[in-house]
């Protein structure tokens, strides 16, 4: 008899509940709201969301996840010390390295770095990028023909090559320095979307009624065309992090990215790869780390175009 | 060639206006576009004016060049590739054509505002329409945001939207397509403009909410005094609301009239072509008529009268004389005030 009392009850709140969470996006749904309907549904974001929020906590916070320090040397434990897998977040989980770091630790706290380059670089290229295709799409004429060949002329420097060219020059290269290069490249893609985008929007007819009632050139700009704007340029956006992290490991790695004391996924695959037939776990198990940080960003990319592009749907 | 005598047999403006002149005088305005193609005359120097209280119908076929003499007269014209080689667009005396882009930007919205044809393409989709409502207090008047809300929700009000209040967070696409209208026209009436154009108001809209729609506006501009443009390819829609008419053929105007006299006896074949091809009841299994051919292509305007190929009554001199805008007078050479035809056999087609 009580568990006969019991379902009904619980019965009872569930088909309650559920409309009344449901109502809420209903109310008023926007493209955007529209798209965060979406996402929460899709699994893919939800996995590559958590991954991305464990990244940055481990970015952000790295001594909750180690104690060890990644800078510590002690020879004793070198390379030749396998990865114990079963001993769980400890400093000899994924082994030491050739100078007896710990490799867990090293993970850890390279992820800062990494990251850092990975947000920060897509940050600047997407304001650098949106402002001059804004401005060439926007106002067109000269405007447009001078932004755009400066954006085909840096768009001609291959990524790579250009990084490195740059990045030989500086003597001590700090994060910031290879952050400021790799953005210093790769702005034109963004800027390309965003005037593609731009011209677009500014052919609609809310662009032209509201000057018409006589909405400013800055109003116009920021108020009806960037936010019908934007979206494909979140889309590239996100899917060009993952590859500015990568690029900072492939510059790390080829000796003109990071350098030691910093601490990052791309310097330990440069020094890993000296020993890689000895100890293959040195150089794979931070590359691991890579290739999971672009994925999610790409995934999150991915299902982040899902939901702004209806016609994907 | 001043074409709409502001002496019109129109129902003089309501309330009391301190200027006498016209509101808006269009004096010989000519527009072009540059195309791959070759110059495109839009507009061919039209000529009209609205008072304060009255409402000027513009008829015409698509490509007439109505729309883009209203663009011209909102300066919302792209230019380049348009073209502005020569006219005066008088804004209360003053030429709008020779002012500075912040003294226009200052009129738009203020002194004239624009009602577009398709709603939904002209509210912003991404803001609400509480948002863009209230953003012409706050940009125009520097209202504080709960100050333009409430002034929102009264426009809303006034253009009779249900539960203004409740819908004042929606967006654009969830209202219906009338809604979205009355909305445009609150937008357009927020600051109390002494003109509104109406870009084909009701075009997008089915025939009941065309009724109410129109209703609406003839309403508010009543009560507000304001001089109205209503520009339009649907003959039943201005008979009720319009106090004169122009009728528009590329780029030019053909004929002017008071708005019951045009209905009545036009004087321009096109003008005849028009109304004729207005389905009737009592020509029930009838072909139903229509004017033969196309409008002319604008880079290529036919000689003489630009209607002459589709005319049925061209003659020879159709073909090699433009004809100029004359004034439309009785058989008996009694005057007909407001009454100008473009066409070289006025005579014989409101009379014969």
């Amino acid at each position: 008899m009580p568990e006969a009392l019991e379902t009904p009850v619980k019965d009872a709140t569930q088909p309650g509940s559920v409309p009344a969470a449901e109502s809420k996006p209903e109310k008023a749904r926007s493209l955007w709201s529209d798209a965060w309907h979406d996402l929460r549904r899709n699994p893919l974001f939800v996995v590559s969301a958590v991954l991305i929020v464990v990244l940055l906590t481990i970015a952000v916070f790295p001594g909750l996840f180690t104690s060890a320090d990644p800078r510590h040397a002690d020879l004793a434990n070198h390379y030749l010390q396998k990865p114990k897998w079963g001993n769980f977040f400890a400093p000899d989980w994924f082994g030491y390295d050739v100078q007896g770091r710990s490799i867990y630790a090293r993970v850890i706290y390279g992820a800062r770095a990494s990251i850092a380059v990975g947000v920060l670089v897509t940050l600047l290229v997407t304001v650098v990028g949106t402002v001059t295709g804004m401005l060439a799409g926007y106002f067109g004429g000269w405007i447009d023909t001078l932004l755009s060949r400066v954006t085909d002329i840096f768009f001609g420097i291959p990524f790579i090559l250009g990084a490195m060219v740059v990045l030989t020059s500086f003597e001590e290269r700090h994060v910031y320095v290879v952050i400021l290069a790799l953005a210093f490249l790769g702005w034109t893609q963004i800027a390309r979307v965003a005037r593609g985008s731009v011209i677009t929007i500014k052919q609609a007819d809310y662009v032209m009624a509201a000057k018409a009632l006589g909405a400013s050139t800055t109003r116009i700009l920021l108020r009806h065309i960037l936010p019908n704007a934007i979206a494909p340029v979140i889309v590239v956006a996100t899917i060009a992090l993952g590859g500015y992290i990568s690029a900072e490991a492939t510059l790390s790695f080829l000796g003109i990215g990071l350098a030691e004391p910093t601490v990052s996924w791309g310097v330990d695959i440069s020094s890993g790869q000296e020993q890689l037939r000895n100890a293959a776990f040195v150089l794979i198990i931070p590359s691991i780390m890579v290739s999971i940080t672009v994925l999610a960003f790409i995934m999150l990319g991915d299902a982040v175009r899902n939901a702004l592009d209806p016609k994907l749907r | 060639m001043t074409i709409i005598d502001k002496t019109a047999d129109v129902p003089a403006p309501r309330g009391s206006t301190e200027n006498s002149g016209p509101l808006l005088d269009v004096r010989d305005l000519h527009v072009e576009f540059k195309t791959r193609d070759g110059v495109v005359k839009a507009v061919n120097g039209v000529n009209y004016s609205v008072s304060a209280g009255e409402t000027l119908a513009v008829l015409g076929e698509s490509g007439s060049g109505k729309s883009v003499t209203a663009q011209a007269i909102m300066g919302i014209l792209d230019m380049p590739p348009g073209r502005i080689p020569q006219g005066e667009i008088l804004f209360r005396g003053e030429d709008m054509l020779t002012m500075g882009y912040e003294e226009r930007r200052k009129i738009r919205g203020q002194k004239i505002a624009m009602i577009f044809q398709d709603a939904l393409s002209s509210l912003n989709p991404v803001l609400t329409v509480g948002y863009q409502l209230a953003e012409m207090f706050r940009v125009h008047q520097g209202l504080s945001k709960k100050d333009a809300k409430a002034k929102a929700i009264d426009l809303m009000d006034r253009v009779r939207i249900p539960a203004a209040k409740e819908r004042v967070n929606d967006y654009p696409h969830q209202f219906s397509g009338g809604m979205r209208q009355r909305i445009m026209i609150a937008m357009a009436l927020a600051l109390e403009p002494d003109l509104i154009i109406a870009d084909e108001p009701t075009t997008a809209l089915d025939v009941t909410v065309q009724a109410q729609v129109m209703d609406l506006l003839a309403e508010l501009q009543r009560e507000y005094n304001m001089g109205l443009i209503l520009i339009t390819h649907d003959l039943g829609v201005v008979a009720d609301v319009a106090d004169k008419i122009a009728v528009m053929y590329a780029g030019r105007i053909v004929e002017t009239a008071p708005v019951h006299e045009l209905y009545k006896r036009p004087a321009h074949p096109y003008t005849r072509g028009l109304l004729d091809s207005i389905p009737r009841l009592d020509q029930k299994g009838q072909e139903l008529y229509a004017i033969k051919g196309l409008p002319p292509n604008l880079l290529k305007i036919p000689t003489g009268c630009a209607f002459n190929p589709r005319c049925p009554k061209a003659q020879d001199i159709c073909r090699t004389d433009v004809p100029p805008l004359l004034s439309v007078t009785e058989r008996d050479g009694g005057e007909l005030p407001g009454r100008h035809s473009a066409c070289h056999f006025w005579k014989e087609q409101i009379h014969g």
